[in-house]
Parts: structure tokens; C-alpha cells; sequence
């Protein structure tokens, strides 16, 4: 299974802070954000976002980046603090 | 929540719910002799953003990652400037107007090379750590939006001499 974590914005918009995704078929984190976005409307406007930031096992990631079994995934805006 | 990276006992990451005392913190990284410089940063909540009013501040992160990039971020900063201290501490949780919200420390033999680290560590710090400002104000909540101007002032760093 893959760990997701959601953040801000994005935790607050989905109502979820953390779901469990199959890893079967996911390589990439543009795949876990699609199968993500496939659950419904809301999902999918959410992740579809420009903005949307990813970071795998806590490490800011690009949009191919691997991702496998047992991998902590996140998804969240722009940050902010400071 | 302290994080110590690497066995550099002169550079302290904190990220923390209690506010946190300048002159303690001053004290701490200012007892070498041979640094000439001190530089430190405070970040306060400030009663307006965007022309609009605000009460009070909500800052959320990420856990484990924040602190492993405030961590590489010292890092980094060690790498480009001869320096003596580091310190980062960044509060996270619910803060009233005026509130300190970030602390950074550095010190050097001169001051060039603390000013210029002081300013990479609040300039990454804003656009590489994970935390989100929530801002509570009459009209409601409202998240934060990231500025291109703060993503510009990192991405200058990239192009200057060390």
C-alpha cells in the first residue's frame, strides 16, 4: 500500500488528511494523483491544480517520480510559512 | 521537537508549539569570540494581508519533513558561507497578532556572510519548508497564497556568487 497524505488547502478541500492507496498499476506520482482524481468531481478539481506540490517520502518531488509499495506520498499547495 | 542533523552541535533546528525568547536564543550563539557577527531574524503575525484585516494565525505542517528540510537548509547554508551558528526555529499551532512566528540565528566571523546566510535561510525557508499560514479574519478563514515574489527571491540565490 501506498501511505497519501494531504496538507492544508488540500487536506481541508478533499476532507481527508490521509488515505491508502494500492500500489498495483502506480509507478509514478502523475499515476497516484490520477487514480486519486478518479474518485470523484471533487477529487479531481482538487488534484487537478496547477499548484499542486508532491513530495515522496517526505523529499519535494517532480510529477514522474517512482513511487512503490510502501512509499509515503504527499500532495499539497504552495507553502507558506516564514 | 528538536532536531539536531548531524553531530554539529552549533546548529540547532527547532519546530515548536511555545514561542521562543530572542535574547535566549541571541545568548546561545553569541559566546565565540572569534565571530565578529550575529545576525538574527524575527518573523512576527502582522494584523493585515492583502488589504485585509487579520486576527489571528494558524500555521500547519508537515511532520518529519519540515524539519529534514529546515535541517538541509542549514546545511546548505554552511556549504556556501564560512559560518560559526545556525539557528532556525519556526512555531507552528495557533499564534495571536504580534506573535513571533520564525527565528533565524547565524554568526561569522564577518558580517557579510551573516547577513547574506540570515537572508537564504528566510528566503528558502519560505518557499522549500512545508508550512501553511491559515489567517482568521472578520470575513472568515482564508489559506495563504504563495507569492512569486518569494519563489523570485529564492531563485536569485541560484545565480549569485557565494
Amino acid at each position: 500500500m501506498i501511505q497519501v497524505l494531504f496538507f492544508a488547502q488540500v487536506r481541508e478541500l478533499l476532507g481527508a488528511a490521509k488515505v491508502e492507496v494500492a500500489a498495483e498499476g502506480i509507478t509514478n506520482t502523475e499515476q497516484l494523483r490520477e487514480a486519486l482524481a478518479a474518485k470523484d468531481d471533487k477529487w479531481a478539481k482538487v488534484l487537478s491544480s496547477d499548484k499542486l506540490l508532491v513530495a515522496v517520502n517526505q523529499t519535494m518531488s517532480a510529477w514522474d517520480a517512482t513511487v512503490v509499495d510502501g512509499d509515503e506520498v504527499a500532495f499539497f499547495p504552495p507553502v507558506t510559512g516564514g | 521537537m528538536t532536531v539536531t542533523a548531524n553531530s554539529n552541535p552549533r546548529q540547532v533546528v527547532r519546530v515548536q508549539t511555545a514561542d521562543f525568547s530572542v535574547a535566549d536564543e541571541y545568548a546561545a550563539i553569541a559566546n565565540d569570540n572569534s565571530d565578529g557577527a550575529v545576525v538574527t531574524f524575527a518573523g512576527k503575525v502582522r494584523d493585515f494581508n492583502d488589504g485585509s484585516a487579520v486576527t489571528d494565525l494558524t500555521l500547519e505542517h508537515y511532520p518529519g519533513m519540515t524539519e529534514a528540510v529546515l535541517v538541509q537548509l542549514a546545511e546548505q547554508a554552511y556549504e556556501r558561507w564560512p559560518l560559526n551558528y545556525v539557528t532556525i526555529i519556526h512555531r507552528v499551532g495557533r499564534m495571536e497578532l504580534g506573535e513571533q512566528i520564525v527565528f533565524i540565528g547565524v554568526t561569522s566571523m564577518h558580517r557579510k556572510a551573516a547577513f547574506a546566510a540570515c537572508e537564504f535561510l528566510i528566503d528558502f525557508l519560505k518557499t522549500k519548508a512545508p508550512f501553511w499560514k491559515l489567517e482568521a479574519g472578520e470575513e472568515g478563514n482564508n489559506w495563504v497564497e504563495a507569492r512569486d515574489s518569494d519563489e523570485q527571491a529564492a531563485s536569485m540565490w541560484n545565480d549569485d556568487a557565494k
